[in-house]
C-alpha cells in the first residue's frame, strides 16, 4: 500500500504506478460531472468548452449560492456543500470520457462495473473511492469554483474546482484490472448460502 | 388547538435545513456501536471518516451530504387539533420551497419525463406529504425526511406467493442487499415491508427504514425477523461503502400488515448512513424541534 500525491493534470505513467488498495491525494484541479452532463455530452453530442485531458472528474452536483462575480468567485457561484453521488448510474460513460476527453481519474462512490474496469486497463485510468455522504468534509478540500460549462443543466453543470489536499482517497479500481469491489463481490457470493442456511432457509 | 399555519410554514422550512445538518442521536450512537465492533481496517477507517464528517458538518454549520434528497413530510394530527388540511399542505409546500430558495439548497427534484428542475425542491406531488391521525389530544407532529437518491434507488418489491413462505422473504432481502452493494452508501438501515397490498408493502418498507435505531417492530413476528435479518446482512462482508467489512447495516427494521390469502408481498427500502430526519411538535405550549 503506497500513498501518492498527484498534481493535476497527470499522465498515463502516473496512473500506471497506482495499484488498487493504494491511497491518493490530489492537488490543484478537479472537474464535477453528473448524469445529465454526460447524457448531453455523449448521447446528445454536445461539445464542451473545458479541457479535461489528463484530469480527474468527480461524480457530483453541488449545492451552490449565487454571488456577485469577484476574484474569489469568478463564476458567480460560491460553494455551499460539495459531495459525491453513486457512480454506477454513469458506468457507460467511463470509456467515452477517457477516449473523447482524455480523462484519467474518475472519483465517485459505490464503484463502477466491468466496462469501466476494462477501459481503465486499456486506456490508463483509475477509480478513486470517496466516502459517500461525507460532503461537509469534502467541501473543506475545495477552494473555489473556478469555471463552469453547460450551466443550463444546473446543478448538473460541468464544474471546475480549485482543490487543495483533496484526499486521501482509496484506489478502488486500477489500470491493471484490479478492483476492490470484485473481491467484496466474491466474498459475499461465497457467504450467501451459509447466511441463508443459518436463517433456516430451505431447512 | 388550531395550529398557526405561518408557524407551520416556518417549521417546514427549518425542519428541512435542520435535517440536512444534524443527525439524530440514535444514528450517532449507531456509528459508535459499529465502530467499536468493526474488524476490517478499511471499514474501520471509512467509519472514522463518516464520524468525522458528522462533527465537521456541525462545526462548519454545513450540510452532511450534498444530496438534499426528495423532501418527505409526515404529518400526524391529534384528535383535538382543528386544522384546514388543504391549507396545512400548502404551508408545508411553501416552507419547503422557501428553504430551498432562501438557504439556498440544491433542488434535486425534476419532472420525471422532461427532467426540468424548478429549483424549488417541489414539483408534481412533491414534496411527498403523508397525513395520519393519532390518539393524542392537542398535538400536531411534522416529521421531515430528506430521502437521498443513492439509497432510494435501492428500493425493491416482490409479490412472493404463499408457497414461498418466510424463506422467500428472507432470501429476497439478502439478495437485494447484495445487489445494492456499495451503491446505497452502507452502513444502512434496511427497511423491510411484509404483507399488505403492493403499495402498502412499499410504504411499510419506507416507514421501517426511517424508524429510529433501537426501535422494535410492534408485531412480535416482525421483531423476530428484524433480529434474524440484522445478523444475516452483517455476515455478508459488504461493509462500509461496499469496500468490505462487518458494518453493512445499522439494522434491518421490519413493518408488517395483514395480506391476502393468495399473497406474500415483500418490499425493501434502504436508508443510507446519513439517516437524516427532524421533527417539529406543535402543542398549545408552542413548537418544539427535535428528531
Amino acid at each position: 500500500m503506497t500513498h501518492h500525491e498527484i498534481t493535476m493534470p497527470c499522465t498515463e505513467s502516473d496512473i500506471r504506478q497506482i495499484k488498487a488498495g493504494d491511497t491518493v491525494t490530489l492537488q490543484d484541479w478537479l472537474f464535477g460531472i453528473r448524469d445529465a452532463t454526460q447524457i448531453h455530452m455523449f448521447d446528445h453530442g454536445r461539445e464542451i468548452r473545458l479541457d479535461l485531458k489528463g484530469h480527474a472528474v468527480i461524480h457530483t452536483a453541488p449545492n451552490v449560492r449565487k454571488v456577485p462575480v469577484s476574484n474569489s468567485c469568478p463564476t458567480g457561484y460560491e460553494s455551499v456543500c460539495i459531495g459525491t453521488t453513486t457512480s454506477m448510474r454513469m458506468e457507460r460513460f467511463s470509456r467515452p470520457l477517457m477516449e473523447r476527453e482524455g480523462v484519467r481519474i474518475i472519483i465517485g462512490k459505490g464503484g463502477l462495473g466491468e466496462d469501466s474496469r476494462q477501459a481503465f486497463q486499456d486506456l490508463g485510468g483509475v477509480y478513486l473511492a470517496i466516502i459517500g455522504g461525507t460532503a461537509a468534509l469534502e467541501t473543506t478540500w475545495i477552494e473555489q469554483i473556478t469555471d463552469i460549462d453547460m450551466d443550463d443543466l444546473n446543478p448538473e453543470s460541468l464544474w471546475q474546482f480549485k482543490i487543495k489536499d483533496f484526499g486521501p482517497l482509496l484506489v478502488a479500481m486500477d489500470s491493471h484490472g484490479g478492483s476492490l469491489y470484485d473481491k467484496v463481490k466474491e466474498t459475499m457470493t461465497d457467504r450467501r448460502a451459509e447466511v441463508l442456511a443459518k436463517m433456516g432457509v430451505g431447512a | 388547538m388550531t395550529p398557526d399555519l405561518d408557524a407551520v410554514e416556518e417549521a417546514a422550512k427549518r425542519l428541512y435545513i435542520q435535517a440536512l445538518k444534524v443527525l439524530p442521536d440514535d444514528i450517532k450512537e449507531g456509528f459508535q456501536r459499529l465502530d467499536a465492533s468493526e474488524t476490517d481496517p478499511t471499514g474501520k477507517s471509512i467509519l472514522a471518516t463518516m464520524i468525522q464528517n458528522i462533527a465537521v458538518a456541525e462545526e462548519t454549520d454545513n450540510l452532511l451530504c450534498q444530496d438534499t434528497g426528495i423532501p418527505i413530510y409526515n404529518v400526524t394530527i391529534g384528535r383535538d387539533v382543528d386544522v384546514d388540511g388543504y391549507a396545512l399542505k400548502q404551508a408545508i409546500r411553501k416552507g419547503c420551497e422557501r428553504a430551498t430558495k432562501e438557504y439556498p439548497l440544491r433542488s434535486s427534484v425534476v419532472h420525471p419525463i422532461t427532467r426540468e428542475n424548478e429549483h424549488t425542491s417541489c414539483g408534481r406531488k412533491v414534496p411527498v406529504i403523508g397525513i395520519d391521525f393519532s390518539d393524542a389530544g392537542e398535538v400536531l407532529e411534522i416529521e421531515m425526511v430528506p430521502k437521498g437518491s443513492g439509497s432510494e434507488n435501492g428500493s425493491f418489491l416482490k409479490m412472493c406467493i404463499p408457497a414461498d413462505g418466510v424463506d422467500g422473504i428472507k432470501t429476497f432481502v439478502i439478495d437485494k442487499v447484495m445487489e445494492a452493494g456499495g451503491k446505497v452508501c452502507p452502513p444502512t438501515i434496511v427497511g423491510v415491508g411484509v404483507g399488505g397490498t403492493s403499495d402498502l408493502c412499499t410504504k411499510l418498507a419506507k416507514v421501517a427504514a426511517t424508524r429510529p435505531l433501537g426501535s422494535v417492530c410492534d408485531d412480535p413476528m416482525g421483531a423476530e425477523l428484524e433480529r434474524t435479518l440484522s445478523d444475516a446482512v452483517n455476515s455478508l462482508g459488504i461493509g462500509p461503502q461496499g469496500l468490505g467489512g462487518d458494518s453493512t447495516a445499522f439494522s434491518v427494521q421490519v413493518e408488517t400488515a395483514a395480506t391476502h390469502i393468495t399473497m406474500n408481498p415483500v418490499a425493501v427500502n434502504i436508508m443510507c448512513h446519513s439517516a437524516r430526519r427532524a421533527r417539529a411538535t406543535f402543542t398549545p405550549a408552542g413548537v418544539e424541534f427535535g428528531f
